[in-house]
């Protein structure tokens, strides 16, 4: 008896927040093995959590930052910022027209 | 007489010094004893084109100069998921195919400032995404043992390459066991260095807080020198340590363990673990306790709950951290995803999602802080904690079909000390059915002196330090 | 019907340090060529790690600071995470549930006091452009402003008109713009607005309150009056029609159209945006004790609002005293200060004349001031007889008046000055040499 069942649904949901897309059978198969895993995942719930804190780093430092200076030396010149793009034009990256998007757009 | 690819990095050196052999000479019998085993082995994805060229400037340098840097003139090979420029990176992907690194990582950097020479980027589980470089998307990598058997993995290439003696010195990375899993499965020798020892700053990220650059090679002697020559605080790198980085090979070389307190952890016997690799773990510790060291039995948290926080914190961030693979500045589309990593990146998507962070996500880092907790507790009283690095000796093929916790699985003895960041050297420790078997000598953050120069000793004292003949093995 | 507009402002400020947040980019990036400032970190390259820059973490306390908010002790970054072509590495850094700055407020003029909820760190995103290439829409990406320092100052939605939210602005526009920490040029897009607005509407039927908005792409305080106003009005009407009230899910964007000033629908959102947001486990937290925040709050300048009090305490009207801070004079406001001290000049006179341009602080302050404020000799008896003298010794200059020459005045003036070793009043001779030429 699984304590949570991940349905094919939950996986297509997730599927679209991580920009995935599911091929025919994926989502079905991937429920199952989501199940399978959550179900591992919860035997953490058999640890008493309550008296301490969550760790998100381990190497306890704190404060650490840099002075406000440029540094040209790791600049990329335009030409090597694009080399690795699929599609470039007169030095911007070109994507497909975005539409029906999740945010609108940064417009000056 | 050894041959030249059985060499350490101190007995190369000493080649050159005496003018037994050149460079150019070593590099030319890596490169044609790579030729000749990767078509069947198929460690190196991508070869350093300029090998020869550079081999024949770091003999003029030896020339005029000797000597004077730490790796000069040494052939490494390179895991996949570390950003050098001129040689192409994938991290094992077909959405990296054909990649090549605008930039160089913190660590390859400074392993070319101390004279190395790459020849080659290594195999990988796909993105570091499992135990076996059976994910990898170019095809597996052969453990030389036994071409049948897996290397391990996510190092599994580096690894292979020095037990088939490609390279003379290799370089990994760990998330949980990928470096010590391989090293373990291959018969190597290998080195995780506490989270923040050394830069990650070019190093492809899987899990964010528990990733760390460390080397493979020959001898525990061999991967301290690496270790110094990669450790130090990395301006590009906010999780790196100011702490000094010490010279680790000048603590090698000691005769006995005496007075040391070694921790032989009870539950990394597993119940289902095989009778002949429990017997290699015990007597392990009755070497140490030979060498003059109390070896005693510790208690840690049941392992299988390392498999959860693991399992939790290493998809969230990894999920995360493969957002930017939009084929928009480089790579191609997110469909040219495997399946592991497709699986990975959902699932760690869905542990953060709203609803599920606490009961996951939080939940996994606080069980976290009391498996830190209870190491810090030991260490207060133990100098280190042993015990076998994965269940069972390298297996075969295909072992990873349909099996999404296989990494999981194999690196349940080993995602503890990850996910608390400590320091942990990985050294063979016999042999069962013929495949290697490794031993994991885990210390205290920071302590990375202490770890080789256990593991070290140990080492010098046993004779598990083998090579197989892969003229007879492939 | 009561109708009490509720209105929250979320302002974007482009802080202008010299290099971005996380790396070592120039941050200046405005009319630079595409993609020639980034570098893997801003370019979200595999392997590539932030690092805080120190000065943008300054600026974003000392802005906190100048809105009264509270320093939090313990503060983090955490990612937020979604997926769009400007967004190089699938997340944007920001902050979430422990921010540099909570809890603060700015005072309107009025007295009233508008919450501010937090004031918070993060990094911009790249530009889009959208145009068409070989026949097909594409978008144009620039990543030079990625990574660029942010500071997003988050009101309550506690002013209730256009007039209380423009102030808002023009005051925040102001405070940035005196602690030195950005231009805050709304042209260039240094300060950015969003106001979020619903309505509560109190009837006999009770207390309802309408969907949240949130209006986006406004780039003016003016177009943001407008946008408000419209919206207002909107809102009601839809609610008299539609009865609908506000709930957790249905709060829309939209968009503000300046030509046909009215604001249009975005986008619904059927569910609220998930972006998991997790602690970003490549920066470290930051643990901000107290006496790092006194040595932040020494170096902050005497804000407009505090400038302006301590003008009016001296005397200064408050009308002129909002003049010389608003145009950040600072000689004047200086010379101000330094003569309060001396019993011979009267500060409120002082500003007055300064504000009026007829006296210039960086000249001689005490002999303007003396002579513009000299009351002189009054009596009109006086003077009338001394001009009358003058008059009649000088029968030639008169004959040119009367001849058209008028500017002659300037002659009797002058001479009954002399007379009067300078001491009488110009205006009042002015009109007597006038009147006794005319007579």
């Amino acid at each position: 008896m699984h304590k949570v069942t991940v349905t094919s649904d939950d996986v297509k949901k997730i599927a679209k927040l991580a920009n995935l897309q599911l091929q025919k059978d994926e989502a079905d198969r991937f429920a199952g093995q989501f199940t399978e895993t959550v179900d591992m995942i919860n035997r953490l719930n058999e640890i008493n959590t309550s008296d301490v804190p969550a760790t998100y780093q381990v190497n306890g430092l704190a404060n650490i930052s840099r002075d406000d200076t440029v540094d040209l030396k790791r600049m990329l010149p335009q030409e090597v910022a694009l080399r690795e793009a699929k599609l470039t034009s007169n030095g911007f990256f070109v994507v497909p027209r975005v539409i029906d998007t999740d945010e609108t757009e940064s417009v000056i | 007489m050894k041959q030249l690819h059985e060499l350490t990095i101190k007995e190369v050196h000493e080649g050159y010094r005496n003018r037994i052999f050149s460079c150019v000479d070593l590099v030319k019998h890596f490169l044609s004893r790579i030729d000749k085993y990767n078509p069947k082995l198929n460690i190196f994805l991508a070869r350093n084109q300029h090998a020869l060229e550079q081999a024949a400037v770091i003999d003029k340098e030896i020339a005029e100069k000797g000597i004077d840097r730490e790796l000069l003139g040494i052939p490494m090979a390179i895991k996949d998921n570390f950003l050098t420029v001129g040689i192409s990176t994938t991290a094992s992907s077909n959405i990296l195919k054909g990649y090549m690194p605008q930039y160089e990582s913190t660590v390859t950097g400074k392993l070319l400032a101390a004279g190395a020479i790459f020849l080659g980027k290594t195999n990988m589980d796909s993105f570091a995404h499992g135990s076996s470089t059976e994910t990898s998307d170019f095809g597996p990598t052969h453990n030389p043992w036994n071409p049948d058997k897996l290397p391990g993995g996510s190092s599994g290439g580096s690894a292979a390459a020095i037990s088939a003696q490609l390279v003379t010195a290799a370089l990994g990375s760990e998330t949980a066991g990928s470096i010590r899993q391989p090293v373990a499965w291959c018969g190597v020798t290998g080195f995780k260095p506490t989270y923040g020892r050394a830069g990650r700053y070019g190093c492809i990220a899987m899990a964010s807080s528990t990733d760390s650059p460390g080397p493979i090679a020959k001898t525990v002697e061999d991967v301290a020198i690496i270790t110094k020559v990669i450790s130090g605080k990395d301006p590009f790198d906010a999780t790196t340590s100011s702490l000094d980085v010490e010279n680790y090979p000048s603590f090698l070389g000691k005769t006995d363990l005496k007075g040391l307190r070694i921790g032989l952890v009870k539950e990394y016997l597993l119940p289902d673990m095989r009778d002949d690799v429990k017997k290699l773990i015990l007597d392990s510790a009755e070497k140490f306790r030979s060498l003059g060291a109390t070896v005693e039995e510790v208690s840690l948290m049941d392992p299988k709950y390392a498999i959860g926080v693991y399992t939790v914190v290493q998809r969230s961030e990894v999920s995360s951290n493969l957002a930017r693979f939009d084929g928009i500045r480089f790579g191609h589309t997110r469909d040219s995803f495997g399946e592991e990593t497709k699986r990975r990146i959902m699932l760690g998507t869905y542990t953060l999602s709203s609803g599920y962070y606490d009961a996951y996500y939080k939940k996994a880092q606080a069980v976290r802080t009391k498996m830190i907790d209870q190491f810090a507790e030991i260490f207060k009283t133990y100098d280190a904690v042993i015990g076998a690095v994965s269940p069972g000796p390298a297996l075969s093929l295909g072992a990873t079909k349909n099996q999404p916790m296989f990494g999981e699985m194999e690196d349940i003895l080993v995602e503890q000390s990850s996910v608390a960041g400590l320091t942990s050297a990985g050294v063979p420790c016999g042999f069962v059915d013929g495949l290697p078997i490794g031993l994991q000598i885990t210390c205290d953050q920071f302590q990375e002196a202490k770890a080789l120069t256990i593991a070290d000793c140990y080492q010098r004292n046993t004779a598990f330090n083998q090579f197989p003949d892969i003229d007879k093995t492939l | 019907m009561k109708i009490t507009p509720l209105i929250g402002l979320e302002v974007h400020v482009e802080l202008e340090t010299k290099s971005k947040m996380f790396c070592g980019c120039p941050a200046d990036h405005f009319g630079k060529a595409p993609n020639t400032q980034t570098c893997p970190v801003c370019l979200g390259l595999p392997g590539a790690l932030p690092v805080p820059n120190k000065k943008a973490v300054e600026s974003c306390l000392k802005i906190g600071l100048a809105l009264n908010c509270s320093i939090n002790r313990l503060s983090k970054f955490d990612r937020k995470q979604y997926f769009y072509p400007d967004l190089a590495k699938g997340y944007q850094i920001s902050q979430y549930d422990q921010p540099f700055c909570s809890e603060g407020f700015l005072n309107l003029d009025s007295g009233k006091k508008i919450g501010i909820e937090r004031v918070h760190q993060e990094e911009d995103t790249g530009k889009l452009q959208h145009t068409v290439l070989n026949g097909k829409k594409i978008t144009l990406v620039d990543f030079n402003r990625s990574g660029v320092p942010l500071v997003e100052i988050v009101s309550k939605p506690d002013m209730a008109s256009s007039a209380e939210a423009k102030e808002y602005l023009k005051k925040i526009h102001e405070i940035i713009r005196t602690i030195g920490v950005s231009s805050a040029d709304m042209e260039k897009g240094q300060m950015r607005l969003e106001p979020t607005i619903n309505v509560c509407i109190e009837n006999e039927g009770g207390i309802h309150y309408t969907p949240l908005v949130e209006i986006k792409n406004i780039n003016s305080f003016n177009f943001a009056v407008q946008a408000i106003e419209f919206e207002i009005k909107r809102q009601v009407e839809e609610y008299e029609n539609t009865g609908t009230e506000k709930s957790l899910t249905n709060k829309t964007t939209r968009g503000y159209d300046s030509v046909k000033k009215v604001t249009f629908l975005q986008r619904t959102k059927e569910e609220a945006k998930d972006y998991r947001y997790f602690p970003e486990p490549d920066i470290p937290p930051f643990i901000i004790e107290d006496d790092f925040v006194e040595k932040i709050r020494k170096e902050l300048p005497l804000l407009p609002d505090q400038e302006i009090s301590s003008l009016e305490k001296l005397g200064v009207e408050k009308k002129d005293a909002k003049v010389l801070v608003s145009t950040q004079n600072r000689l004047a406001i200086q010379i101000i200060h330094d003569y309060s001290r001396d019993d011979r000049v009267d500060p409120r006179k002082l500003a007055s004349l300064i504000v009026n341009g007829k006296l210039d602080p960086s000249k001689d302050t005490k002999a303007q001031y003396d002579s513009l404020t000299k009351v002189g000799i009054t009596d009109k008896s006086v003077l009338t007889a001394i001009v009358q003298k003058i008059i009649d010794t000088n029968p030639n200059v008169v004959a040119e008046y009367k001849k058209g020459k008028t500017n002659v005045v300037g002659f009797f003036i002058g001479q009954a000055m002399k007379e009067t070793k300078g001491t009488a009043s110009p205006l009042i001779l002015s009109e007597l040499v006038t009147k006794l030429l005319n007579s």
